[in-house]
């Protein structure tokens, strides 16, 4: 019983539950069973908020027993990355200089979510500050792969994925700054979702690079992903960079399949250094796909996409430098006592931070330095700006564009803890979508030869997540990838 | 943009951006530091004179909140999470580089 | 001496002087959020996630900093840029809470502008918008920040709104520099951006002093002086700073470029603890901020709806008034002092009364009690309603006097203090005769030395005479009236 519950997507669940098949409380109960049984192996979970999440349940149910309605998420299940702010509830960033931490205040989206009834079940482990691409930088152990636990769930929102992909949580939040819902979505076999800029509110999100971050579902189904993706974005005055026009539901457009949709794949990422060939052959075989269900299929050159990388690693960072300042010793968080206060922020900075953020800390530091920054910090907006144009250019002749979503399936735990950069390469894919600060999704649509999942990236333009989730529901449709034929230990 | 970052260089960063650092993290991450600037080298290949930096993803201007009141926190609910806290206020070591 | 004038050569030494002066904006709330922006309040009560900077949080900028920032440019004569963005500003310091301040860099709000004071043109680079910090409370010993053994943080300072306005290096001296910080704090008072109060912290300024030999162009190194919290002591200080750079330059010493502070005890300047490393800010633009670009329609609106300049108002003064400039300086320069007196004028008194007594005793009284004109209780009605009774005779100008004293003290109004006390100033010439007569009676030899004597002996028997009598009437004979009577009787008619 409990397996045909967690096995539900999360619009059969609000269904289940809107129609009296299925009390909130059962819901919760399957879930937090799931979870209990698989947290110790997949560490996807770093905080599971079981009798807040019980009590909300008995309160929905009792809101729907009334009759009232109870939101279009009532119900439903979620898991929530570790750097959403959750008032009275730990929040960590998967750092140690942060725990213990109970905000005062709830993320603009955690709000969202509640007010239509979802029911939050914890909080997901992550790389620290979002900062990795394998979640081995998570403060508090690495997230287990649950299709091989040997291998890493990708970063940095590693926890989310593994739990949507393990059946902890039909949906959780992600955050993305250059890949980070959309890689480990593609290495746990899961639909993962990166939004415009702008189009989800990050306010109440502990910042990564202000410029880059956004917030986005992860689900086992496309569907899944937009109904999430629908209860989240919108305008929020909290916010600077919101965008005030309202989204167009994405929700209606997953069966408008893609007759006449101009599809082009990125040559650059067809042929990028270190492409693992059945990534390769995969994504031949989608653009296959796509094109038999009446989209028109063509190559296209994004030149400049391939200096992203070098541009992201730049501007990141010198954000980063500069967000994670305030992390000192004073007013919450870790201390670490010194003569004086700058000795404190010193000693408390070089004991709660990890190496990966230590690096990416002072490497934002140098790229700002006096001296540096036209060269380093300057030159990479400049490369921002040409992604753009070269985006620009591209989307003059195409609707949506195609690409790997990561140029490998996922790796082993270990495998690149000590080389940052070949760790940073994993990223090629994703990175200048969100330099441009357009949406990208990933859909899984295949296996490699050891059973691990293949995902495959949609990318759109700005405010285009329609034809993008027309090309994802298309995709997901024509691989009939089979979530449920995991080879992992675990399940 | 190619001068290899030194050890002495990441030393400062390191006080800038206030990290202890130990000797031995000081070798190692000026090696680490230096394999990333050196691929990030790569775009002095691209011809970028006279290109605009791009600061921002979205040309928004103008996004103001109206001078109106809203309800402040808690005090306590702050000050139960600092590390030390005395007379309603956040107490700190010795402040010794006044501003 | 005028201001042009009140250069400041020594040996052939020259100063050259830039000002930096942070007034806080008046505005309701902080800058990039909800909480209340007020002086003084419990420690951290006017606090939130954005101004304390937690995990999470983003600013959203306040429509009326931005506002009274152009209210600014446009008072000082500065362009305001059709394209202006936030830059963060990157050192620890904890009082800081995002340990980065928002603050702007190379596109400021407002640049390029100039303010006139008595002939003398004082550039102005830019006046930028940023946030303030909040205080800190050094506990231990000394009760200062060397020796303290803690120190207690509280933020309902921070994110405060500031105006930084940074003069170009054109003031020649002490005199100058203090006439450019009064000019200013009256033109920010009238343009209603803020309360313009050294002594609370609302208005601090920072002075980049350095000197040359006179006719050299290239500038000696500068030395910054802080905490100066009067316009008394921002001129003891730059005047004692430029003092010592040129006895350390005569003496063959070096200035060493450095932050001194200024000690209002000892009238010195001291050398600060540098901080540690070199400056590197490391600006960037503000991500989680957008420009501001000010529209053609917005810019208009702000441009008319600018309220009379202090320059525009003295010269109004003395021209419709009939007043001294110098009288017109004193209403203007003094927060609040102007808008009393107008008050008082449109009453209905006597303008070139009301300037006198405000200028005088009621200036006096302020100064001791530190209250400001608003804060009176002399109000502008009851000064014209003093005034109204020496107009019609019932109070001489010494019982208005003391009238005014004791309306200061209560509160009560002119006429019921009159009532109350009895002040009535008697001006019945039958009962005025009889003392008169009484009086003349009692010193026949000095009635005698009158009429013998010459004019300036007649004069100071007449104001021996007179005495006596305000002494008998206890102030309160009509002085007209006796003296008439005085004249009359002493004459024989």
């Amino acid at each position: 019983m409990t397996d045909a519950i967690t096995s539900k997507t999360a619009a059969e669940l609000a269904g289940d539950f809107r129609d009296g098949t299925l009390s909130a409380s059962e819901i919760v109960d399957a879930h937090l069973d799931r979870i209990e049984a698989l947290n110790p192996e997949l560490n996807a979970f770093l905080y599971i908020d079981a009798d807040r999440a019980r009590r909300r349940a008995a309160d929905l149910d009792a809101v729907r027993a009334a009759g009232n309605e109870a939101g279009a998420l009532a119900g439903v299940p979620i898991g929530l990355k570790d750097l959403l702010c959750t008032e009275g509830i730990p929040t960590t960033a998967g750092s140690k200089i942060l725990k213990g931490w109970r905000p005062p205040y709830d993320a603009t989206v955690v709000s969202r979510l509640e007010a239509q009834g979802a029911i939050s079940l914890g909080k997901l482990n992550m790389d620290e500050f979002a900062m990795g691409s394998s979640n081995e930088n998570s403060a508090y152990g690495s997230v287990k792969n649950p299709w091989d636990t040997s291998k890493v769930p990708g970063g940095s929102s590693g926890g989310s994925a593994a739990a949507v992909a393990a059946g902890m949580v039909p949906l959780a939040l992600g955050s993305d700054t250059g890949g980070s819902i959309r890689q480990p979505a593609a290495l746990c076999g899961v639909v993962g979702v990166k939004p415009t800029y702008g189009r989800v509110s990050r306010y109440g999100v502990i910042a990564f690079a202000s410029s880059l971050d956004q917030i986005g579902p992860f689900g086992r189904t496309v569907a899944d992903a937009a109904f999430m993706l629908e209860a989240i974005w919108g305008y929020d005055h909290f916010d600077s960079t919101s965008i005030e026009e309202p989204p167009t539901p994405v929700g209606s457009v997953l069966d408008d399949g893609v007759q006449g949709l101009r599809v082009g794949v990125i040559s650059e990422l067809a042929n990028t250094e270190g492409l693992q060939p059945e990534v390769a052959a995969a994504l031949q075989r989608s653009a296959g796909q796509l094109a038999a269900a009446g989209a028109i299929v063509d190559e296209v050159s994004v030149p400049s996409i391939e200096y992203g990388l070098s541009a992201y690693y730049l501007i990141a960072p010198a954000e980063a430098s500069s967000n994670l300042a305030r992390y000192d010793g004073i007013r919450y968080g870790l201390r670490v006592e010194g003569p004086d206060t700058a000795a404190t922020n010193r000693l408390t900075r070089a004991a709660g931070f990890g190496d990966e953020v230590k690096r990416r800390i002072m490497l934002g530091t140098y790229a700002l330095s006096a001296g540096y920054y036209d060269a380093f910090y300057g030159k990479a907006q400049q490369v921002r700006t040409l992604i753009i144009d070269d985006f620009a250019r591209a989307y003059e002749r195409f609707d949506v564009l195609l690409s790997p979503t990561s140029p490998t399936t996922a790796f082993g735990l270990g495998d690149k803890v000590d080389d940052p950069l070949a760790m940073y390469l994993s990223d090629v894919c994703t990175i200048a979508t969100n330099l441009a600060g357009a949406p990208a999704m990933s859909v899984p649509v295949g296996k490699d030869a050891h059973g691990l999942p293949i995902g495959m990236q949609i990318l759109a333009p700005a405010l285009g997540e329609r034809p993008m989730f027309q090309a994802g529901a298309a995709l997901e449709a024509a691989a009939s990838f089979n979530a449920a034929e995991k080879t992992g230990g675990a399940l | 943009m190619s001068a290899k970052i030194t050890r002495e260089d990441v030393a400062h960063v390191a006080a800038l951006a206030r990290l202890d650092v130990t000797d031995d993290e000081l070798d190692r991450f000026t090696k680490q530091l230096d394999a990333i600037l050196e691929h990030a080298a790569s775009v002095e290949a691209l011809d970028i004179d006279g290109v605009k930096p791009t600061y921002h993803p979205l040309p928004l201007v103008n996004v103001f909140r109206d001078d109106v009141v809203r309800p402040s926190i808690e005090r306590d609910a702050v000050l139960s999470q600092a590390p030390e806290a005395e007379d309603g206020r956040f107490r700190v070591t010795r402040i010794l580089d006044a501003e | 001496m005028t201001i042009a004038e009140a250069t400041t050569v020594i040996d052939g030494w020259e100063p050259v002087i830039g000002l930096e002066v942070h007034v806080e904006l008046k505005t309701a709330t902080k800058m990039f959020c909800g909480c209340r922006n007020e002086f003084g309040g419990a420690p951290n009560t006017h606090i939130c996630p954005v101004c304390l900077g937690l995990p999470g949080s983003l600013p959203v900028l306040n429509r009326q900093a931005v506002e009274f920032a152009m209210r600014v440019g446009y008072a000082l004569n500065l362009n305001i840029p059709e394209r202006s963005v936030f830059h963060r500003k990157n050192y620890f310091y904890p009082d800081m809470p995002k340990d980065f301040q928002t603050s702007q860099y190379d596109e400021p709000i407002t640049e390029d502008g100039w303010i006139d004071i008595e002939g003398v043109r004082i550039g102005i680079e830019r006046a930028h918008l940023e946030e303030d910090t909040g205080k800190s409370t050094h506990v231990g010993t000394s009760g200062r920040i060397h020796g303290a053994e803690y120190s207690l943080i509280d933020y309902n300072r921070a994110g405060v709104p500031l105006l930084e306005i940074v003069s170009r290096p054109d003031i020649r001296s002490a005199a100058q520099a203090r006439a450019y910080v009064a000019e200013l704090r009256a033109v920010l008072f009238a343009i209603g951006v803020s309360d313009v109060k050294m002594e609370e912290g609302s208005m601090r300024v920072d002075a980049n002093i350095s000197v040359r030999p006179v006719g050299r162009e290239r500038f000696g190194t500068r030395a910054e002086i802080k905490n100066m919290n009067s316009l008394r002591s921002l001129e003891r200080a730059v005047d004692y700073e430029i003092r010592r750079q040129i006895t350390e330059l005569e003496s063959g010493g070096t200035i060493v470029q450095e932050t001194r502070h200024w000690n209002e005890d000892d009238g010195r300047t001291h050398s600060m603890r540098s901080k540690e490393g070199a400056d590197d800010y490391r600006y960037f633009p503000e991500p989680d901020l957008v420009p501001v670009a000010p529209s053609l329609s917005w810019r208009e609106e702000v441009a008319a709806q600018m309220p009379e300049l202090p320059a525009q108002r003295r010269a109004r003064l003395v021209e419709r008034w009939g007043i001294s400039a110098d009288d017109a300086d004193v209403l203007v320069a003094v927060a609040g002092l102007a808008d009393y007196a107008e008050s008082a004028v449109d009453a209905g008194a006597d303008p070139v009364e009301v300037t006198k007594w405000v200028t005088g005793d009621l200036l006096g009284r302020a100064n001791e009690s530190g209250l400001s004109p608003a804060e009176w209780k002399v109000t502008p009605h009851y000064l014209t309603e003093t005034l109204a009774l020496v107009a019609d005779g019932t109070l001489s100008r010494n019982l208005a006097k003391t009238v005014l004293d004791k309306v200061w003290e209560s509160g009560d109004a002119p006429s019921v203090v009159v009532d109350r006390e009895g002040m009535a100033q008697v001006s019945d010439s039958d009962e005025l005769g009889g003392l008169v007569d009484a009086l003349l009676a009692e010193h026949p030899d000095d009635v005698v030395r009158y009429r013998e004597g010459d004019e300036k002996s007649q004069k100071k028997l007449l104001g021996f005479f007179m005495g006596q009598l305000m002494k008998q009437t206890r102030g309160q004979g009509n002085p007209g009236v006796l003296n008439q009577l005085l004249r009359d009787k002493l004459n024989g008619a």
